[in-house]
């Protein structure tokens, strides 16, 4: 038991991906601990597909090791490998039926049909897709497809399971019940799942752990609280949960505080050790959280942020304005809980910064 | 772990090609004509060391196997390339004679490799695809590294290599010697280039006479398909069951059944010409034959090719955009030439080339209605049954016609691939194309309304002309000529069939029929490498197995009399070199329909199942199999109804006793048995009929029951 929870289900060594002149993905390195969900993140064309593709071995590496458990996989097929895979569209085959779609890879791996139509019959209850065992893909709706897969998936109880980008093909109110299950199901089962998505909200909902990447590398690797609330850079800042990146100009930093200005309102923050590595005074911005900014109608004074409402847009839970900051030349976004009277535009109001929402960040690593 | 561990398949693979190798030792004949033995039994053979070779390497091969040496793979990879080695020697020393003298004795017999040694070469191919697997080769699976060698293993034996004889044979002389004078002296014969027809002469070089056809047929054929595509596509045309019969013609007509009928109407005694002297009192005269005759028989056999090669591009045009140009005040006019115009316009240079290859390549039309206008094709044939028996002549003009029709062949490739039909996507657009200008639609509609009564009329006699005892004179009705050929008669042993097409006609089916099997196969596994691997030399494997397109079958037929008349491999007079020539000529449609199916079957398909634990030969015979048996099912009654039809590869390869019906009709409708070749057109164009009918009716409703089923999922999914 030890053991298998000292070694990490899947292992990357300096692991690239060059197609060509292009590089998908550039020496990463990572490790992923059994029974955990770690997710993938990052825009469009990162490199976390590919990333995935290797582990299921759909890609093979241009350069380094992948190890799974501890067994060095990197040049073994898809089909030896211990992992499963559900894919964006499903793929469930088409002429078979839900019940053969599952079987499928147990009938592959040599086991007898009634073995294998029992095991498939108790993962299909456990998706709750028991008495569709006869149905083409055809005939169920998009939120039963993907449970097929999730299905066939798990049947092979497979060391390490993989999601590409699951949910993308349902609706916005499936996808959150989906994605709970696949949450409850994993630990359930107490599964080592790796997840892709684009989606930073589906990332914070479901994961233990998210790896975020950004061209073809690993930019920050961490909880979904640490990432949320010390973004490593302004890019992450703003990827997962939208932060109002301000200028600011740092007066005084040590070990464990900063005191930075900006426009007149002097700061203190944790300084999170950025001037011990390659950041300067001049690369600091001061990530907000839209949420974070309390408006309050009235004319700036002396040490207060002031600034115009340009634009307001009622969401019925919520607020969002759009205000310029006088002196500053820029618009930030805030996110205000109080729906009952909006503050129409160009009315003159004063920022209050919550520091619970608020980091000190250096410029892009790899920008 | 519910998963098999790694290499239990594999090894029941390399047993099977194990045992495989020990037939093609032991029971197989090792070489063909007298010295059917097997390779087991050749051991007292002159040199039998090295004739054990093959034996000694399976058992190697064995040993390793189930003793698990640890470095069986490098052993493997040794032992099948020594054995592919040892093939390849003994064929080049047959080829050169070496052997001839000092086997069995005597000079006399001159042996080639048989079934055995094919086998064996088969066997040591597909192992050495299994060993190069495993060192990390194409991913590490084996199965398509095996199809991949054994595709292009054949192409290149049975198409690379006849080419490459009929080079080798351009450059010798009659003695065998390299003679480059020779050659240069043959390819700029006057015969080929003379220009005389310019300056007064009576004809010009084949060469000309064959570019001067073909340029003129790509032309008109254009200008006549895009007439029918717009027709089809953007008018309320009354009769569209018309058009699509139109479509379906050429492929049941075999080539020259459209000048044998246009001797019928329009030749001396023909019905028109006999209508015109009698009424009007014109004289009789031989028009048809020549130029002219050639290009209205190539446009009426070509111009459905052309008709669908456009009309799908004129569908492909997104009716989205022509609605656009109407909401910004563009007319039906401006609509059409500012818009849809330009986008067919690549598509019209690709019909173009593909009706000058087409009638490069044609050789039936030339030879029924040529008359003295010779085009290359025809010139090569006459070159080795002539008079002159010159097949280094043959040789020579087959270089010429195959550099042209493969620079129009390159030419079409690049053109394709430089520009791309914009608006061709998978999604359906919604919206209504633009009706045609007026004076369009009526041009339109002035040359397709009498092409269609030319066409019923030439079919017409195709189907009745073989029913009445002389068309143009007396239109009684008869079954003379139907009974010559097919009759049945009893005699004292029982019924038997006297008719004079029998024999040719069940030797026809006979080959087509096995020939459609290893045509649809071959033809399917080149789609599937193409379309869902991605491997170095990739797109030069593309290349290889489409050109075998390009090469028009005259040329395929006198290189298969070149490259197969001899040992190391003779087959001529026999049924396989038939079948053979069938299967690569005809394998390029298999690979169209293959990749057109697999292009709509979703790649994750094959990822998923791979990721669930099947190997690749798995996931091919689970998955893509199932998915593609209507693609299937039809690429093997296209392969069955191209081979009935074909007759210019063939012509070559007929013998006494294995005749086909197509060179079975030429024959007749040379000596003017003008009857009984089209009666016996008539038959094989309904044969062919019931064949397409009958699948479209097996095959259609399945196919729409999955096309269904693949929308509603992906509606599902979205």
């Amino acid at each position: 038991m030890n053991q298998a929870i000292l070694i990490p289900a899947v292992t990357f060594e300096k692991v690239s991906k060059r197609y060509g002149g292009i590089t998908a993905v550039d020496a990463i390195d990572f490790s992923i601990a059994s029974g955990t969900l770690v997710t993938l993140l990052g825009p469009s064309g990162c490199g976390k597909t590919t990333t995935l593709r290797m582990i299921a071995g759909l890609e093979t590496p241009s350069e380094g090791r992948i190890l799974i458990g501890d067994e060095d996989v990197t040049g073994l097929p898809a089909s030896q490998r211990d992992v499963s895979m559900v894919f964006q569209s499903y793929a469930l085959f088409p002429h078979m039926t839900v019940m053969e779609n599952v079987c499928y890879g147990l009938r592959a791996s040599g086991i007898a049909k009634r073995r294998a139509e029992e095991l498939a019959a108790d993962k299909l209850s456990t998706v709750g897709l028991s008495g569709f065992e006869k149905r083409l893909p055809s005939e169920l709706s998009g939120g039963q497809q993907q449970r097929v897969a999730v299905a066939r998936a798990i049947v092979l109880e497979p060391k390490v399971l993989l999601f590409d980008e699951p949910l993308s093909n349902l609706d916005v109110k499936l996808r959150r019940r989906v994605r709970e299950d696949i949450r409850s199901l994993q630990q359930q089962l107490s599964l080592t799942a790796v997840y892709v998505t684009h989606d930073q909200e589906e990332a914070l909902a479901v994961s233990d752990r998210i790896i975020v990447m950004r061209n073809a590398r690993i930019v920050q690797d961490g909880t979904p609280r640490k990432l949320y609330e010390e973004p490593a850079d302004r890019f992450i800042a703003d990827f997962i949960g939208n932060a109002n990146l301000l200028p600011v100009h740092a007066e005084r930093i040590d070990a464990t505080t900063a005191r930075v200005r900006l426009h007149g309102v002097t700061l203190t923050l944790p300084s999170r050790g950025l001037l011990d590595g390659t950041a300067t005074r001049d690369d600091l911005a001061l990530a907000v959280r839209p949420q974070a900014i309390k408006l309050r109608e009235g004319r700036a004074g002396q040490n207060e942020l002031g600034g115009i409402i340009r634009k307001t847009v009622y969401l019925g839970g919520h607020v969002e304005y759009e205000v310029a900051i006088e002196g500053l030349g820029a618009d930030v976004l805030v996110i205000a809980p109080e729906t009952a009277r909006p503050l129409p535009p160009e009315t003159p109001v004063i920022l209050e910064l919550q520091a619970q929402g608020a980091a000190l960040v250096s410029a892009d690593q790899h920008s | 772990m519910l998963r098999a561990r790694t290499g239990t398949t594999r090894q029941s693979g390399i047993r099977f090609w194990l045992i495989a190798g020990w037939i093609s030792a032991l029971l197989l004949p090792w070489r063909g004509l007298e010295h059917d033995r097997p390779l087991v039994f050749l051991w007292s053979d002159l040199f039998a060391g090295i004739w054990f070779w093959p034996l000694s390497a399976l058992i190697v091969i064995a040993v390793a196997t189930y003793a698990g040496l640890r470095r069986q793979n490098r052993l493997l990879i040794a032992v099948a390339l020594l054995g592919l080695l040892r093939v390849g020697l003994e064929a080049t020393l047959l080829r050169d004679r070496i052997w001839a003298a000092g086997l069995a004795g005597g000079g006399a017999d001159w042996p080639s490799l048989g079934s055995g040694a094919a086998l064996f070469t088969l066997t040591m191919t597909v192992l050495l695809a299994y060993g190069l697997a495993k060192r990390g080769w194409m991913k590490g699976d084996a199965f398509t590294l095996a199809s991949l060698f054994v595709v292009c293993g054949s192409i290149l034996i049975f198409v690379g290599y006849p080419v490459i004889c009929i080079l080798i044979s351009a450059f010798q002389d009659d003695a065998g010697a390299t003679d480059l004078g020779l050659f240069f002296q043959k390819i700029t014969d006057a015969s080929i280039w003379n220009l005389s027809c310019l300056t007064g002469g009576r004809y010009c070089g084949f060469a000309w006479n064959s570019l001067a056809l073909a340029v003129v047929v790509g032309l008109l054929s254009t200008l006549l398909g895009l007439a029918f595509a717009l027709i089809a596509t953007r008018t309320r045309f009354p009769f569209p069951r018309l058009l699509k019969v139109i479509s379906v013609l050429p492929i049941i007509t075999p080539p020259f059944v459209i000048g044998l009928a246009l001797i019928l109407i329009f030749g001396r005694a023909g019905m028109a010409m006999t209508v015109l002297h009698d009424w009007l009192d014109l004289p009789r005269s031989r028009w048809i034959y020549g130029m002219t005759g050639l290009v209205l028989a190539q446009l009426l056999a070509f111009t459905p090719i052309a008709y669908l090669v456009l009309s799908g591009v004129v569908q492909g045009v997104s009716p989205a955009l022509e609605e656009a140009s109407q909401t910004l005040r563009g007319n039906r006019w401006r609509t059409f030439v500012q818009v849809t115009w330009p986008l067919i316009r690549p598509g019209l240079a690709n019909a173009f080339l593909i009706g000058f290859i087409e009638s490069l390549a044609d050789f039936g039309n030339p030879m029924m209605i040529g008359g003295n206008f010779r085009v290359l094709s025809v010139s090569i044939y006459f070159a080795v049954v002539g008079a002159a028996q010159d097949q280094g002549q043959a040789a020579v003009l087959a270089i010429v016609l195959l550099v042209f029709t493969l620079s129009a062949f390159l030419l079409q490739r690049w053109w394709l691939g430089r520009r791309s039909y914009v608006t061709v996507s998978g999604k359906g657009d919604s919206g209504i194309p633009a009706p045609l200008p007026r004076g369009l639609h009526i041009a339109c509609l002035g040359v397709v309304i009498p092409w269609l009564t030319l066409t019923a009329v030439v079919y017409g006699i195709i189907l009745i002309g073989g029913f009445v005892h002389n068309v143009g004179s007396d239109y009684t009705p008869t079954l003379e000529y139907f009974l010559t050929a097919f009759g049945i008669q009893q005699g004292d042993h029982g019924w038997f069939l006297s008719g004079s097409a029998w024999n040719s006609l069940m030797t026809t089916l006979q080959v087509a029929f096995i020939a459609m099997f290893p045509t649809a196969a071959l033809g399917i596994m080149t789609a599937y490498l193409l379309n869902r691997h991605r491997f170095a030399g990739r797109d030069a494997f593309e290349f290889l197995t489409m050109m075998s397109f390009a090469i028009p079958g005259t040329v395929i037929g006198i290189s298969y009399i070149l490259a197969f008349n001899t040992p190391p491999v003779q087959i001529t007079g026999t049924a396989i070199i038939m079948v053979i020539a069938f299967v690569f000529r005809n394998m390029p449609v298999g690979i169209r329909a293959g990749i057109a199916s697999l292009s709509q079957v979703d790649r994750s398909l094959d990822e998923a199942s791979l990721t669930l634990g099947a190997n690749s030969a798995t996931t091919v015979r689970r998955v893509i199999l199932p998915i593609l048996r209507p693609a299937i099912a039809v690429s093997m009654v296209y392969a069955f109804v191209r081979a009935i039809t074909s007759v210019s590869a063939v012509i070559f390869l007929v013998s006494g006793e294995y005749n086909l019906a197509t060179v079975y009709i030429v024959g007749r409708a040379e000596y003017g048995e003008y009857g009984l070749a089209i009666v016996y057109s008539a038959v094989l164009i309904v044969i062919m009929l019931l064949a397409l009918i009958g699948i479209q009716a097996a095959v259609g409703e399945r196919r729409i029951g999955r096309r269904a089923m693949t929308t509603q999922s992906r509606t599902a999914a979205a």
